[in-house]
């Protein structure tokens, strides 16, 4: 045994190489830290959870509460709200007071976003793994199945069939949507766990004997969930932009429900010569799927250390 | 005559080459490893030297049950590793480890040192005394720092991951340890370290290695037989002296010529072998080395060789150690031609 | 005397990325003569690339900064000219061949066209003379049918078929230094057998200074005049070949040769070096090698050696023009008492 100890005390005094990163995550944390872009989406985004999540600290009214068609599309008084007296935002053409529409349209989109990304992530990540994984007949089946959804427009996909179903809520509008956005993921998803699958440490953990599923959770999906994760952020965005777009074509979301989408689709006659039932909706559309965009690319920019 | 922990008899790799997306055709095949048969014996370490792309890599695969073989078998202890099954297989994996060669891939990113070495514990079941504390004798056996167990292994040095798999790889106490190229993704200074460590942990525990290298000074210093592999086939084998001092097949011949020696006394190549390995999915007919081979006959393109006592070989020991060699005109003697 | 061929003196280049400053290289100095060859030897990351690349100048900047020394072609300073003019050294005077063959070549051209392009720049050839002079390149670094083989693309060859096309490549200006950077690291003994004897005779004929960049000291010992050992950044001991392996006059030197099994020895024991080579970010005070060093005392840690003269060197053989040149030198506080067993 004297001589292992003897191999024991040289190495040590190799000592650990002193890494100046910790770990991948508290690296790109660090580097997350420092860019500006980051901080700006964190805060936009910080400012719109909260008006979903609480309206009713922004504005007593609810969601089409105290609406006065004689009060319609009274201009605000100043550009500066905060300077405006009772209708900060103005009216919209129903006489609602516009700022409490704003605050109460936050929550939809938001929801719709998160929930079309959580489902079509679950999806991905299931559908990506088995089929990465155990290839064969299961990865030739599903990759058929995404290349005929990717054959299909999405937009026009989304028109036909909530047309369909004229009567739906956020939550059935999430889920077709979420129906129809998983394929890109799960061909995401598939490349990633393809490409970690005949990795040596996966070999390894194969020749002591491991399980499939242990395989899977502990070595497979820790590695090739990330860039599914970063794109997943920058989906959010994006579904936002196609819930509001679909709302404004009037197939989304349906009156009483309030989002961005259906003002600006109010607004679509008459925007001409009320421009600010536009550019506010326009505005806040605008920075939250923006944030989002640059969330994503922030932290897929700090999770590739060949970028910095 | 010690005992065969290991008998590889005819064992045989070939993979299709297909074409087409859709409809896939074999267009051919690779032979990747082709007809190898040769046992390991308890306690001793067998090196495997070729090129690359002769088929080790693949042949280790094979011997760890990670790829079924054409055809062929592997026998440890007597039992074959193909007929296992897969509650055999798994507990055969306690007897035969694998090193691999990168350092750098081989270990999980994601994962602390201590869930690395402890993983094979988590596989098969705690050990007597708790993981814990054998995970940190493993560090230690392996010479690393115990408190290292809670970090990841970017934080550590080639040489030190390399230990770190050679941890893993002791952890369930087996018996036969397969090593592909397990320094040579290592720095020079590093190398050294690794190969004594091997050796010490032989010594203690007894454990029999198969040692698969393309460097033929690191696997003549560790092996006690060595087999020499060209183009998926052993083309000789013997023990280290036999091999090195005494080389009949003029394919070890020239590459032990090859390999220079940090002594500019020494005069450089005196063999240097024409053009290169041929595809192995094309192999030459009779003797595959005959395009390179100076020695090479008619016969050499008609008749392949087979691997047996050749008489112009060095009669091995009679501890059972027989010096074979796949070449027609197997001779101590270099002639060139 | 004339100035020497190619002559580096106290280079140092640094890499700036974010957050942490790695010195790749910390005061290397060698020099060339004419016909010499000089092998670099060290272990990855010791700076042997990094500072190849400064002689070529096609080092990145950033990250890459050289922050003091200088490069000298027949005593003028490459780092101080303008691109323009550097432009002229590069391939023409100073050529480079790297490990990886394959992805120094353009994978979308024909290897013929690839060494005809270098003289149709280069040489103003018209284009049919060029495509002649390249079959005779790749004839003169023994391709075989070189003139069918013009019309291929890179990955029809093989990695050691490679490897002569960028010999070809780097010789097709005549050059008066190659630097050939691991050129066989990536092939089969068998192949860098070949690629070696091609290189050493290439170098006669044409008489060539040689910068061979290894870590393998068996591939050193057989070709070169002189090495200059690199650890951290630096060299660390210098000599004619034969004196660097029979009288090691640094411990580091002492250590690769202890530790490296040898082929035509048996059962010999093997003296590891203990550690691992330097972090750069944080090179160690004082001596970089004294964490590892079996013989240091209290003032490595403090005091930097400086690489100077040990013995005149008894290696008349290799002994090049310049007097001095195959002169023992080490960075060793302690080097007669190592050179001295
Ligand atoms: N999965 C596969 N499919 C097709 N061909 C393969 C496969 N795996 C290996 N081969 C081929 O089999 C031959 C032997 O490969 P192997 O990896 O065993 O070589 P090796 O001797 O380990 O080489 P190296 O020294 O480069 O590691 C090669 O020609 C290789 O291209
Ligand atoms: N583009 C780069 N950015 C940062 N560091 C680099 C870069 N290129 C090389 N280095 C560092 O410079 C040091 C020397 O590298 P190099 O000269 O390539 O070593 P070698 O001696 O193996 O050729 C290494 O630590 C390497 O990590
Ligand atoms: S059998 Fe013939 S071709 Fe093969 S090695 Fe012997 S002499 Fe050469
Ligand atoms: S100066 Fe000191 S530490 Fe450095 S090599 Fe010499 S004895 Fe060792
Ligand atoms: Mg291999
Ligand atoms: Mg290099």
């Amino acid at each position: 045994m004297s001589e292992t100890t003897e191999v024991a005390a040289t190495a040590q005094t190799g000592a650990v190489v002193s890494g100046a990163s910790a770990s991948l995550w508290s690296d790109a944390w660090r580097e997350l830290c420092r860019r500006v872009t980051f901080w700006v989406a964190v805060v936009i985004l910080f400012f719109m959870g909260l008006l979903a999540a609480l309206p009713s600290l922004f504005t007593n009214l609810g969601p089409n509460g105290h609406c006065d068609v004689r009060q319609a599309k009274q201009r605000p008084a100043s550009w500066n709200p905060f300077a405006a007296g009772e209708h900060p935002f103005g009216t919209d053409s129903h006489g609602c007071d516009y700022w409490a529409q704003m605050v109460h349209g936050t929550r939809a989109p938001i929801v719709v976003g998160f929930l079309v990304t959580g489902i079509a992530l679950t999806l991905a990540i299931v559908l990506g793994s088995l089929s990465g994984y155990y290839g064969r007949l299961l990865d030739a089946f599903l990759s058929r199945v995404t290349d005929i959804f990717f054959g299909l427009p999405l937009l026009l996909g989304a028109v036909v069939i909530l047309t369909a179903f004229p009567s739906h809520g956020m939550f059935t509008e999430s889920f077709v949507l979420g129906l129809l956005w998983w394929p890109t993921m799960t061909r995401l998803m598939r490349g990633q766990v393809l490409s970690v699958r005949d990795a040596d440490y996966v070999q390894a953990a194969r020749m002591l004997g491991a399980r499939d599923l242990r395989i899977m959770v502990r070595h497979i999906l820790p590695n090739a969930i990330a860039p599914v994760f970063v794109y997943a952020m920058l989906n959010v965005g994006v579904v936002i932009g196609y819930e509001a777009t679909l709302d404004y074509l009037g197939v989304g979301l349906q009156y009483p429900t309030v989002s961005w989408g259906l003002q600006l689709s109010q607004a679509q006659e008459i925007f001409t010569d009320y421009p600010y039932l536009l550019v506010y909706p326009g505005v806040f559309l605008t920075a939250t799927v923006l944030s989002f965009l640059l969330l994503g690319d922030a932290v897929r920019d700090a999770l590739d250390p060949r970028l910095r | 005559m010690a005992e065969e922990i290991l008998q590889v008899q005819g064992l045989t790799k070939h993979f299709p080459l297909t074409q087409g997306v859709l409809f896939q055709r074999q267009v051919g095949q690779v032979k990747a490893v082709d007809g190898v048969s040769f046992e390991l014996r308890k306690g001793e370490t067998l090196g495997l030297v070729g090129e690359s792309g002769c088929g080790k890599s693949t042949l280790a695969k094979l011997l760890m049950g990670m790829e079924r073989p054409t055809s062929g078998t592997v026998r440890f202890e007597g039992r074959d590793v193909f007929g296992l099954s897969r509650g055999e297989l798994r507990r055969l994996r306690r007897r035969m480890q694998m090193v691999m060669q990168d350092p750098y891939t081989s270990l999980n990113p994601r994962m602390t040192v201590g869930d690395i070495v402890g993983e094979p514990f988590a596989v098969h079941g705690d050990p007597e005394g708790g993981r814990r504390t054998r995970v940190r004798e493993l560090l230690e056996i392996v010479g690393l720092d115990p408190e290292h167990v809670n970090r990841y292994p970017h934080q550590f040095s080639g040489g030190q991951r390399q230990r770190i798999g050679i941890a893993r790889a002791l952890a369930l106490r087996p018996d036969v340890i397969i090593c592909d190229e397990p320094v040579s993704a290592l720095d020079v200074s590093v190398q050294a370290q690794v190969m004594n460590l091997l050796a010490d942990l032989q010594r203690e525990f007894g454990l029999s290695y198969v040692f698969i290298a393309h460097d033929l000074a690191v696997v003549r210093h560790i092996s006690d037989r060595v087999a020499v592999m060209y183009l998926g086939k052993i083309v000789e084998v013997g023990d280290e002296e036999q091999i090195y001092d005494h080389p009949t097949h003029p394919y070890t011949q020239a590459l032990l010529s090859a390999v220079p020696v940090p002594d500019p006394a020494r005069k450089g190549a005196e063999i240097v072998l024409e053009g290169d390995v041929p595809s192995p999915a094309n192999p030459p007919s009779g003797c595959r080395f005959r395009t390179r081979c100076w020695k090479a006959e008619d016969i050499c393109a008609t008749d392949e060789p087979a691997l047996e006592p050749r008489p112009g070989a060095t009669a091995g020991d009679d501890a059972g150690s027989p010096h074979l060699s796949a070449c027609h005109f197997a001779t101590e003697k270099i002639v060139r031609g | 005397m004339s100035a020497p061929l190619l002559e580096v003196d106290d280079l140092h280049i640094e890499f700036r990325t974010r957050g942490s400053t790695v010195s790749a290289v910390n005061g290397l100095s060698y020099t060339l003569d004419e016909g010499e060859t000089l092998a670099i030897l060290g272990e990855s990351g010791s700076g042997k690339s990094v500072s190849a690349q400064a002689v070529m100048g096609i080092l990145d900047s950033p990250p890459a900064h050289v922050t003091k020394g200088a490069v000298r072609f027949r005593g003028t300073d490459l780092l101080g000219l303008p691109e323009k003019r550097r432009r002229a050294y590069r391939g023409a005077r100073i050529a480079m061949i790297f490990q990886d063959a394959l992805s120094a070549l353009n994978p979308v051209h024909r290897v013929g066209d690839q060494i005809a392009e270098m003289l149709i720049v280069h040489r103003k050839m018209s284009r049919g003379d060029a495509r002649k002079s390249a079959v005779e390149l790749m004839d003169r670094v023994r391709i075989p049918s070189a003139a069918s083989r013009a019309g291929d693309f890179p990955h029809q060859f093989s990695g050691g078929m490679r490897q002569r096309v960028m010999i070809a490549m780097a010789l097709a200006l005549e050059p008066d230094v190659l630097i050939a950077d691991e050129p066989t690291t990536a092939l089969d003994v068998t192949v860098q057998a070949q690629i070696m004897k091609l290189l050493s005779e290439l170098q006669d004929e044409m008489a060539m200074g040689l910068i061979l960049i290894t870590h393998d000291l068996g591939v050193v010992a057989d070709v070169a005049d002189r090495i200059a050992l690199m650890y951290a950044g630096r060299v660390v001991e210098e000599a004619g070949v034969r004196d660097l392996y029979a009288r090691p006059a640094h411990p580091y030197a002492e250590g690769l040769l202890a530790s490296v099994p040898r082929i035509d020895v048996r059962g010999r024991a093997l003296t590891p070096i203990k550690g691992a080579p330097p972090n750069l970010a944080a090179i160690p005070a004082g001596c970089p090698f004294h964490p590892r060093c079996p013989r240091a005392r209290d003032r490595c840690s403090t005091e930097v050696p400086e690489l100077r003269v040990v013995s005149a060197g008894a290696d008349p053989g290799a002994a090049p023009a310049v007097a001095g040149g195959s002169a023992h030198r080490s960075a060793c506080h302690y080097a007669e008492e190592v050179a001295g067993g």
